[in-house]
């Protein structure tokens, strides 16, 4: 391309797309850019060209090759995989997924890249490796919900990647290679870390080398550690990065045997000490970690609860007696994780301080159905009550009534997302004994920003109609033992216009409900359907019907075969530019 | 190679139709089969259930306590949360458990575990790795012991050292008097025809 200020008078239409290049460089949003692209020809290799962060929602969407055959200038790119029902073990393990093309397909195409942001994806540590030869400017790696790799992984990158300013590991399974990958940075000189978050990793690290790192560390802001640090080594780190502003904690417990930790002479148990280390920590604003809390440390917190905008609490087993002398300060608290342990005691304290509350999120200590219900519909009343501004809502309970669904929904009416477990299956209103119908009917009524809803309890096809037919700008639609008839179904794909990710299971919805999708499922990223009623019949017209819709069945237990009048066990469809993909294991078949 | 490496828990997939098959309730739990009327007494419901193949591969009666059934993926929990979880509610349950010792291998002093605490073999696994902070594998046939440096083994009633995972959940709580984490070599001789 002729640079701006060269001295020959260059052609016409390469003034117009230098210009036009330099404007887009400007432009990050996705959809922007989407919608320039489509204008004309030239528009279309302009932004191409300037297109540096790619975002690809579904690793089967479209080949590799695609990718970088499109966009050549690329510094970051973010591949989504597995559908999120893969969470819940309903995926077979080997179904796919593998980061492994991409890489490879990357390699060579992108030797700039310094980004790689990737969900349910399988990684295997040569992967690791091939990222960490492959891109010599590497600097960034989050890895969210992954699997397939291990700390032998993680140290093939630490150790290469020299310029690495970021390594972000949440939520992944992480296998334990017995690699001190801690020890793996380079060992000289200051390091260019910004963010490491281990968490999730289920494997003991070497403190000496931590403590070292996070010291030659200056640029460090984000640490999260895992369960294998204790509050007394917890303690060390914060003293040695005071800069922190968002922080891990680890266990935040003492260690169990002492022969476990060498430096145990030098802990002390006395809650002030640690006081003094978060009170030294000012610019902390998000904590989490938590994850075998001795309940008698969590006032150590108290200085920074303040500042805290982000507070995750969902490992820590705690009641409303020892969340509240915490939680009154945290006035500023945006984002709360906690456990049910709290009660509906402890989320009344949550709504009398957190005026500013946008996110919340209760998980259940007890995960059966039956079991002891510690929040309910008081919890959520109170929430609507003293959290007006809240967004996102993810709340598990074991009972729950329409009148607090419907408070909610006119008490919070900026919801963008509302998920609503309720743990027993058909659990009706548990006042009225009526279906949970008119509860998630207001929801989608009165929530006019709604993009994200998870529903539950006993719900008849009405509900699916109120959803149709408010429904108009929610993407994300999650169903589980629901719904009477494929009635609903049909509700469900006419009405929401906006539909992008559909998944369903256990809901007596069959094959005409799945057709009358027919005009939509160009335009989503992807249905899923389990234990439901369509047959294989029904999918195989679907497939013919749509030929650049991959068409995938098959059964959790990964047998083959069956009748093309059985009901199919599992159906995963999304739309694919490059046909049905090479790499699906036997057990699948695409349509 | 990699793609044969996986941890304990997936190991554990192909086995969960073990798991739900013998599930008649939450262990240690004195209850009766509660009576949730709407789904019962709702012919409508039952109709339009499926013979679902999320709990168990044989179409049983889906409405026999169904409060009781252990169903796959449900609540949508994420394994992870759930078995980080179960190590607090040893801690904190008071009531009668079929407690055996736990010895491992080279570590000075023996443990105490509620067996009852656990309803499948997996979460065991998970409760003992997290006591003990090692990796535990289950021997296959397959693959041997998956690369994992431990084994686990138990003592039965009639005082032999058996390998965990031959029989049903049910079975081994109540045969299993007191658990051991050998070294995987050692425990090779254990795995019948290799």
């Amino acid at each position: 391309m002729p640079e701006s200020n060269d001295h020959f008078t260059p052609y016409p239409d390469h003034v117009l797309e230098n210009v036009l290049e330099n404007v887009l460089a400007f432009l990050h949003s996705r959809r922007d850019r989407n919608a320039v692209s489509l204008v004309c020809r030239s528009w279309y290799r302009a932004e191409a060209y300037t297109r540096s962060d790619v975002f690809i929602g579904n690793c089967y969407a479209l080949s590799p090759r695609r990718v970088t055959d499109r966009f050549t200038r690329v510094r970051s790119v973010t591949i989504k995989g597995k559908p999120r029902f893969a969470d819940f073990s309903l995926l077979p393990v080997n179904w796919g997924a593998h980061f492994t093309p991409w890489v490879s397909g990357m390699a060579n195409a992108y030797r700039t890249l310094e980004k790689i942001h990737l969900k349910r994806m399988s990684v295997t540590d040569d992967d690791l490796a091939a990222v960490a030869n492959s891109f010599p400017r590497f600097k960034e790696l989050v890895l969210v919900c992954c699997d397939g790799f291990g700390t032998a992984g993680i140290a093939a990158v630490v150790s290469r990647c020299r310029g690495l300013r970021v390594l972000e590991l949440i939520e992944d399974e992480v296998s334990d290679d017995y690699v001190d990958w801690i020890s793996c940075f380079p060992a000289d000189g200051p390091t260019n870390l910004e963010s490491l978050m281990f968490d999730c990793v289920e494997s003991p690290i070497n403190f000496e080398s931590l403590e070292n790192l996070v010291a030659r560390s200056p640029l460090l802001k984000k640490l999260g550690l895992n369960r294998f640090v204790t509050i007394g080594q917890l303690h060390r780190l914060m003293t040695r990065a005071p800069q922190l502003t968002h922080l891990g904690t680890g266990s935040f417990s003492p260690p169990e045997q002492p022969e476990q930790h060498e430096h145990h002479e030098n802990d002390n148990n006395r809650v002030s000490d640690y006081v003094s280390a978060f009170a030294s920590c000012k610019s902390v604003v998000c904590l989490s970690g938590f994850r075998e809390i001795a309940p008698e440390y969590l006032p150590a917190i108290i200085p920074v609860c303040a500042n805290l905008s982000s507070l995750n609490l969902s490992f820590a087993n705690i009641n409303a007696e020892q969340l509240k002398p915490v939680i009154r300060h945290c006035h500023k608290l945006r984002v709360f994780w906690a456990l049910d342990s709290i009660g509906d005691e402890g989320l009344q304290a949550v709504a009398e301080t957190c005026k500013d509350l946008r996110e919340l999120r209760v998980f259940p200590i007890d995960a059966t159905e039956n079991g002891e219900g510690l929040v309910s519909e008081m919890g959520l009343l109170a929430i609507s009550i003293g959290c007006r501004k809240l967004q996102s809502i993810l709340y598990f309970c074991q009972q729950m009534t329409n009148a607090a669904v419907v408070a909610m929904s006119k008490n919070c009416p900026d919801l963008v997302v509302f998920r609503l477990c309720i743990i027993g299956r058909f659990s009706p209103d548990h006042v009225t004994g009526e279906p949970m119908d008119e509860g998630f009917g207001a929801i989608v009524k009165n929530c006019k920003k709604l993009t994200r809803l998870a529903v539950s309890g006993l719900l008849t096809d009405r509900a699916f109609s109120y959803i149709g037919q408010y429904g108009k700008l929610v993407r994300t639609l999650s169903v589980a033992f629901a719904g009477d008839s494929d009635i609903g179904l049909k509700y469900v794909l006419e009405g929401c216009t906006n539909l992008q990710k559909l998944e369903i299971r256990d809901s007596p919805f069959g094959d005409s409900g799945l057709w009358s999708g027919l005009p939509r499922f160009y335009n989503m990223r992807f249905v899923w359907m389990s234990s439901c009623r369509v047959t294989r019949e029904g999918c195989l017209d679907v497939a013919r019907q749509l030929p650049r819709l991959v068409v995938e069945v098959f059964r959790r237990d990964e047998e083959e075969g069956g009748e093309k009048s059985d009901f199919v066990n599992t159906l995963y469809m999304y739309r694919s530019l490059d046909g049905p993909r090479a790499d699906a294991p036997r057990f699948v078949n695409i349509l | 190679m990699d793609q044969i490496k996986r941890n304990t828990l997936n190991l554990f997939e192909d086995n969960d139709h073990l798991t739900t098959e013998l599930r008649l309730g939450l262990p240690g739990s004195d209850d009766q089969p509660e009576i949730k009327t709407t789904s019962l007494s709702s012919n409508k419901r039952s109709s339009s259930e499926m013979g679902s193949s999320s709990c168990m591969d044989e179409n049983e009666s889906t409405f026999s306590p169904p409060a009781k059934e252990q169903i796959v993926g449900w609540p949508p929990v994420r394994s992870y949360r759930k078995n980080i979880l179960q190590v607090k509610k040893m801690e904190s349950d008071t009531g009668s458990g079929i407690y055996v010792k736990v010895s491992m291998d080279g570590a000075p002093y023996l443990r105490k575990l509620d067996l009852k605490m656990y309803t499948s073999y997996e979460e065991l696994m998970k409760g003992l790795q997290d006591m003990f902070k090692c990796l535990i594998g289950l021997y296959s046939e397959r693959e041997g012991y998956n690369g994992s440096h431990h084994a686990l083994t138990y003592e039965d009633k009639e005082g032999d050292w058996m390998l965990v995972g031959d029989v049903p959940w049910e079975m081994f709580i109540s045969t299993c008097k007191r658990l051991r984490i050998m070294k995987s070599c050692e425990a090779r001789g254990l795995g019948g025809s290799l």
